[in-house]
């Protein structure tokens, strides 16, 4: 019986092609997307026919859980810092160049300004687990009304967020505010982030949503 | 296409160089490649989220506001009750109070086409006619946006002063969320109302809303007590 010759092939694909495809997709992702800000809590933004799209520079974004708790962030290093040390000096608590390079790395805050400095000594992991625990006080700007003393004795009855929206509108008069709330959050929680921000005269806002499409029309 | 060929080039030469071929083997540039890949699409978003404007009146002007309001007879204004309900009334409560206890005062209605929206189109047609023509004219690029939105608030404005635009008041009550507050601004967007505002319930909205569903916790304490008391 004959044997069936079998051609012995060469199984070499060229992937160069493939190369270039993948290199071009690297590039694109890279050009278009932006990374994913970790946030503290997960919100999920209503939808809205609205197509404006949030300003790239100049922004403020005041988080807001559905529990009432307020995280900040800034999309600029420079106001964050001077917020921080403005804010620190109304209450009497200095921060040191570490403690301040600790804090620029947050991409979210929300920790009230008695525990920052312990909360920024601390290592990634244990700052990961503090904002995690969601139910303590601790965690989340305070918009309770207290009296603050600052260092030169005079006593004010304010609360702490409204000294970040005060302290961060001096650092820079541009900010614009985007309030970016869980669309199941109940109106008299956000009533209270607006008119806090309403005391401080800021009554223009941008309500961070996302874009409704046809399906949940 | 990934091979080099090396060819001596020196046509007769003596040192007859074997013929060449350099492959450079790309499957791992591919492999690191959708690596990278990977890690960006799982890491970053390509959505940029959307942003709403939201302008209230400071709270020096709301006094002053709320009582122009009262005389303005195209006053409409909208109810965000529990669970996704809508409510609206025209024009003002009858100062005699006789509203406050009649039940078919307040309109109840939904969010979207067949409810809210097509009350304040109705409410709005002049407005919206000439809005949408505009918005024609700016998907045949016959205007510019610049264009588009300075017209927009001139045949708002008209329709004002003219009196056939209705002044729509937002009035959340304490048990709406707030995807319910965008999407009753969503509305007005759609609707192309110009003049709308967003303002805290009064006692006899509270009340309205009482009258109409019977739920007791859009009350304040002291209208709870004294509904009890009574």
């Amino acid at each position: 019986m004959a044997k069936v010759k079998v051609k012995k092939q060469s199984t070499w694909i060229d992937m160069t092609a493939m190369s270039d495809v993948t290199v071009l997709l690297l590039t694109f992702f890279m050009l278009t997307s932006t990374f994913v800000t970790p946030e503290p809590v997960t919100v999920t933004t209503p939808s809205s026919v609205s197509e404006r799209k949030i300003p790239e520079t100049d922004l403020m974004t005041v988080l807001v859980d559905s529990n009432g708790k307020i995280f900040m962030s800034f999309d600029n290093n420079n106001d964050k810092v001077n917020t921080l040390r403005a804010v620190g000096e109304d209450y009497g608590f200095n921060f040191t160049p570490q403690q301040l390079i600790h804090f620029q790395a947050q991409p979210m805050f929300g920790v009230p300004i008695r525990s920052m400095a312990s909360f920024l000594d601390s290592s990634p992991e244990t700052q990961a687990e503090y904002m995690k625990n969601l139910t303590s006080p601790r965690v989340g700007i305070p918009t309770e009304e207290g009296e603050v003393q600052d260092d030169r004795g005079v006593v004010s009855s304010d609360n702490e967020f409204k000294r970040w929206v005060s302290h961060a509108k001096k650092a820079n008069p541009d900010l614009q505010i985007a309030i970016k709330a869980d669309q199941s959050t109940n109106y008299p929680v956000v009533r209270s982030v607006m008119d806090d921000l309403r005391d401080l005269r800021e009554n223009r806002y941008l309500l961070i949503t996302s874009l409704k499409t046809a399906s949940n029309d | 296409m990934a091979e080099v060929q090396s060819n001596d080039g020196g046509g007769g030469g003596k040192n007859k160089q074997k013929k060449q071929t350099l492959r450079v083997d790309f499957t791992p540039m591919v492999d690191m490649n959708m690596l990278l890949i990977t890690f960006f699409m799982l890491c970053t978003t390509l959505l940029k989220p959307q942003a709403m404007n939201l302008n209230l009146p400071t709270k020096d002007e709301v006094d002053n506001q709320s009582k122009n309001k009262v005389k303005e007879s195209t006053a409409i204004t909208v109810l965000l009750g529990a669970g996704d309900e809508l409510y609206y009334y025209e024009g003002m409560p009858n100062p005699d109070g006789s509203d406050y206890e009649n039940s078919d005062f307040l309109i109840q209605t939904a969010y979207g086409i067949g409810g809210i929206r097509d009350f304040l189109i109705s409410r709005n047609r002049v407005a919206y006619e000439e809005i949408r023509q505009l918005a024609l004219q700016k998907k045949n690029l016959e205007i510019t946006e610049e264009e588009f939105n300075e017209k927009t608030k001139e045949v708002q404005d008209k329709a004002r002063t003219d009196n056939t635009a209705p002044v729509v008041i937002i009035k959340p009550s304490d048990l709406s969320t707030f995807s319910n507050m965008v999407e009753a601004l969503d509305e007005m967007t759609i609707s192309n109302i110009g003049s709308y505002t967003i303002v805290e319930m009064e006692e006899g909205d509270r009340h309205l809303l009482y009258t109409k569903t019977g739920n007791v916790d859009y009350l304040t304490e002291q209208q709870k007590a004294d509904l009890a008391s009574s």
